[in-house]
């Protein structure tokens, strides 16, 4: 493993949050862009991951666990969201026959 | 150190991808690959339990719940609804805005020091088990509180159309 982790030895932290920022903007640029809810949801599990990845470059750049365990905690919520939003998601396809968020507009049927 | 550019690039192209195909199942297929690439991002920074947890709990379990509701949802027949043209662009140039801030403000930061691995055994299960289970005990007992009142309300919402049918008749 130690040759694994020699190989990251040149990369500046910079580009680590260059990356999480390019990838979450990704995400909002998904959430405004699609009406379908379901891709919406993967959108945002999208800016949850670069975060994630971001608190993991800086644990390691610090030396400090607390980091990767704060990883382990959102990983644990986002598992708990989901499962939430896609009971929502489907109760939402039941009552409307469609996942288009435009449908929702006012909020009530 | 050319590893990481080429995982980053993938990441990226696999997650404009996500957003930009026209199939929802390909928007999910494309979603695992997205996360795979990260967990080779964990593997690179040495983070192996997290590198197993992602691999695991996001590509095993919440994208297959993905996979299992768009499957359970039929959206065979009806056609991917469109946004007009106009909020599209609006879509696009706000996102940019928000990535041309990010990244202006990065910028303003200079150049940074390396991500060097100070402890070898930082990301492995030994060590983040002791920190877990000394320093974050009670976050770690009130997450199970969390997942316990998710799966219930989960139950509650996804099964509550065929009770009230029952109750009318």
């Amino acid at each position: 493993m130690n040759s694994v982790a020699n190989t990251i030895q040149a990369v500046p932290l910079n580009h680590y949050i260059l990356l999480s920022a390019i990838i979450f903007s990704i995400g909002v640029m998904g959430v405004l862009l699609r009406r379908n809810a379901i891709v919406i949801f993967m959108s945002v599990e999208l800016m949850l991951n670069s975060v994630n990845l971001l608190l993991t470059a800086f644990s390691v750049y610090r030396g400090d666990a607390a980091g990767q365990v704060f990883v382990f905690f959102i990983m644990a919520l986002a598992a708990a969201e989901v499962a939430v939003g896609l009971a929502i998601i489907v109760m939402i396809y039941r009552n409307t026959n469609s996942i288009d968020i435009n449908v929702l507009n006012r909020l009530k049927w | 150190m050319s590893t990481f550019y080429f995982i980053a690039f993938l990441s990226i192209f696999f997650s404009i991808l996500v957003i930009s195909a026209k199939n929802p199942v390909h928007s999910i297929l494309y979603l695992i690959l997205t996360f795979f690439t990260f967990t080779i991002h964990y593997i690179l920074m040495n983070a192996q339990f997290l590198a197993i947890v992602n691999f695991i709990v996001y590509m095993g379990a919440i994208l297959v719940l993905f996979l299992y509701t768009l499957m359970l949802i039929n959206l065979n027949k009806e056609s991917e609804p469109v946004k007009p043209f106009m909020v599209k662009l609006a879509a696009v140039f706000g996102a940019g805005i928000l990535m041309v801030a990010l990244v202006s403000s990065l910028k303003s930061l200079g150049a940074s020091a390396p991500v060097v691995l100070t402890n070898p055994n930082l990301g492995l299960v030994k060590n983040l088990g002791k920190v877990l289970f000394n320093e974050f005990l009670l976050p770690f007992e009130v997450s199970s509180v969390l997942l316990l009142s998710a799966m219930v309300g989960a139950v509650l919402l996804a099964t509550k159309d065929s009770k009230e049918p029952k109750a009318t008749i």
